[in-house]
């Protein structure tokens, strides 16, 4: 009987102790909710996730400090091109992870949606605002029971046609069609004429940079350790991660005519899709904020916003 | 042979109800009831854990999978130097208490690691050694709480209760998700609370059983000389050697998505239906066990897993055969999981115990582990419809050629 009460009493203890904590992190994370105000896709603007709301938030891009508009948009990836937008969001407190893909229109509201499963990693439109593309985790998708794997998709705004993984693509390395089963794809990225596209095929162990042609269906491995690929705006370079050991990525950028890699001045390591201001400035995120690197591997990075992740230029 | 039956078992309990609980020992339900829990916490965390990695803290998880798969390696070993030291001190609830305290610890370490890979990838190895201590103590405890004759339904029982306790902790975390706005921390230490209730049932109700075994030789000879017992080395021998002609869990999943093209959104959920069949036939298939024998009971079970990969990769497609093959996974669980433990148990020594288990358990793990590799290889080879096929067939060869071997007595 004494076994019984004390079993009871601890039990119940323990788990008050958890309600308790539970209930005051519901508080702590809905105080100081900045205004929510309606926010456009007009050019000059620096677009991104604020860490601490997890609401779109915009800043002039000639004053990034200056003072930040949130929008009601609450994603975890969010991207820019044209008139077009993408949110990715995962939907809260769902097992096994969804997520929510949003099309976004000039006034950031939605157009179109796409439920996924697995959770948000990377986020593209092209540059002619036609396609928007993504990058998920996905879980218990790989025969290593533990591991995880990306599926990367894309959906035509225009058409409304829905690539849910482009893991079918027929890619060729060496000049033979490659297959395998662990394929996995990461980081798309398109050239201004919506047609060409690159992106992470990783598969035994490597990556590659694939380059293919969307219309035709068909890629090519172009170069080993080319991860996270972002096409320049004149779409002759390609900023990416190189994997220089375990978990540790320095960013650089491969100009696609010479086959040169250039190191960036950021030296600590980057996992992140960087994004090109203009043909110049590359973005990408560390830690907790944004910072700016010269893309010629010039000057050291400077930091453009903090508690902020996913840029995302208007022009 | 050994007899381990020098031991008085515990009397049925007026609190033991229904045809699976009655005449089981109240130590074994005892035992279940921190699994059930324990598996609660670990669930919460395992649930939640690629979430918070990739958006809470942004990593990258490819190279958090690697990490893992290296941890399995090292809990193979710990789970011996567990039931060694179980055996050793005599101190099976202890040495069990610790692991599952280390496990419950670890749930703040996750609090406390922050964003700091190289402290997640610590607290999750401190979380697997605590695993790999308990299980060896914790199985030997059930076997020497247990009437011989109904070692089967007790294994059953834990089993079913160790299920449950799997189903709920998803849910659990989704709760305390939906209850915090999103909070991982709460998740955390929500399962630290849990896992703490785990340990303190573990001290209030479950009993040791230092005084009802023998005072036996305790060394890494005596553990050993007991892969020179026959019965006992056939056993392990042949679970390896089982284990190594298996196709892992997610292969079976993966097989069974491409074949009928389950969406991607219900795949994570395939897992279930094999618990929903293993969770009621646990105890069924544990007293089938005692009454017919174990042993055929655990090479029945492969065969239905065999059965499976060959419904998996065989000509027709019919939806009802997948259904099917997830019904025979989960056959092949309910029929080898405990059903082995309730095997091995008597023909160890109970001052060996929890060693002798682990013993068994570490061979049939690593086993796995090696197949899942040789897999993954014929899938990338062949294809993997072949693979499958060439499976099935390695499997019914080993599954008839230690059945028409000698004789293992259970």
């Amino acid at each position: 009987m004494r076994k019984i009460v004390l079993a009871l009493a601890g039990s119940i203890l323990l788990i008050g102790a958890a309600v308790i904590f539970t209930v005051t992190a519901r508080q702590g994370s809905s105080s100081a909710e900045p205004p929510v105000e309606q926010l456009t896709l007009a050019p000059g603007q620096l677009l991104f996730r604020s860490n601490d709301t997890g609401r779109v938030t915009a800043v002039p891009l000639a004053d990034p400090g200056g003072a930040r508009r949130s929008s009601g948009m609450k994603c975890d990836r969010f991207a820019v091109a044209r008139q077009t937008a993408v949110c990715l969001a995962a939907r809260p407190g769902v097992l096994p992870p969804v997520t929510d893909i949003m099309v976004l229109d000039a006034n950031l509201a939605v157009r179109h949606q796409e439920a996924l499963p697995g959770t948000p990693s990377r986020a593209r439109v092209s540059p002619d605002g036609k396609l928007v593309q993504w990058t998920l985790f996905v879980t218990g998708d790989s025969y290593a029971a533990t591991g995880f794997s990306t599926r990367a998709g894309l959906y035509e705004v225009e058409t409304e046609r829905l690539v849910k993984t482009i893991e079918e693509l027929p890619v060729f390395l060496d000049g033979n069609r490659y297959f395998a089963s662990d394929v996995n794809y990461w980081g798309i990225t398109f050239a201004p004429d919506g047609n060409r596209f690159y992106a992470t095929l990783g598969s035994r162990g490597r990556t590659y940079l694939v380059e293919a042609d969307y219309a035709r269906y068909q890629g090519k491995a172009i170069r080993e350790n080319v991860e996270c690929p972002s096409l320049s705006p004149d779409g002759t370079r390609i900023a990416f991660k190189k994997k220089v050991g375990d978990g540790v990525w320095r960013l650089s950028v491969l100009d696609l005519a010479t086959q040169q890699e250039t190191a960036l001045a950021e030296t600590l390591s980057v996992d992140d899709q960087a994004l090109w201001q203009d043909d110049r400035t590359v973005l990408y995120r560390l830690d907790n904020d944004i910072w700016a690197v010269q893309a010629d591997g010039t000057s050291s990075p400077r930091l453009l916003a903090r508690d902020a992740s996913s840029p995302a230029v208007t022009s | 042979m050994y007899i381990a039956a020098n031991h008085a078992p515990d009397p049925p309990t007026a609190t033991d109800r229904g045809p699976g609980l009655s005449r089981v020992s109240a130590n074994v339900v005892a035992l279940g009831m921190v699994s059930l829990v324990t598996d609660v916490s670990s669930e919460m965390v395992t649930a939640v854990l690629p979430l918070y990695l990739v958006l809470g803290l942004g990593l990258n998880p490819l190279q958090f999978g690697l990490l893992d798969g290296l941890y399995a390696g090292a809990t193979a070993i710990l789970r011996m130097l567990g039931g060694h030291l179980a055996d050793r001190w005599r101190r099976l609830k202890a040495v069990a208490g610790v692991g599952y305290g280390l496990s419950a610890v670890c749930k703040l370490g996750l609090l406390a690691a922050g964003s700091s890979v190289a402290a997640i990838g610590v607290v999750l190895a401190a979380d697997r050694t605590g695993k790999g201590l308990r299980t060896g103590p914790r199985d030997a405890l059930i076997s020497l709480s247990s009437e011989p004759a109904l070692l089967g339904r007790s294994f059953g029982v834990h089993r079913t209760l160790d299920t449950v306790g799997a189903f709920l902790g998803p849910l659990a975390a989704m709760a305390v998700l939906a209850l915090s706005l999103g909070s991982y921390p709460s998740v955390f230490f929500a399962s630290f609370c849990v896992a703490s209730v785990a340990v303190l049932l573990l001290a209030l109700f479950v009993r040791d059983r230092r005084g009802a075994v023998e005072r036996a030789e305790v060394s890494v000879r005596a553990a050993v000389n007991l892969l020179r017992h026959g019965d006992f080395r056939r056993v392990a021998l042949w679970a390896a050697v089982l284990g190594l002609a298996t196709v892992g869990d997610s292969f079976v999943y993966l097989a069974l998505q491409r074949r009928w093209d389950v969406a991607a959104t219900y795949f994570p959920l395939l897992p279930l239906g094999t618990a929903g069949v293993y969770l009621p036939l646990a105890v069924p298939v544990g007293r089938l066990a005692d009454r017919i024998g174990r042993w055929p009971v655990f090479l029945a079970g492969h065969a239905a897993l065999g059965a499976a990969l060959l419904l998996l990769c065989g000509p027709v497609s019919w939806a009802g055969f997948a259904v099917l093959a997830l019904g025979l996974h989960g056959v092949f669980y309910a029929a080898t999981d405990g059903v082995l433990m309730a095997a091995a148990g008597p023909l160890v020594p109970a001052g060996l115990r929890a060693t002798g288990l682990a013993v068994v358990q570490t061979g049939q793990a690593v086993a796995r582990m090696l197949s899942s590799v040789l897999f993954g290889l014929s899938w990338t080879l062949l294809g993997l419809r072949p693979a499958m096929l060439v499976a099935a067939g390695a499997l019914t060869v080993v599954v008839l050629v230690a059945a028409f071997s000698r004789q293992v007595r259970t």
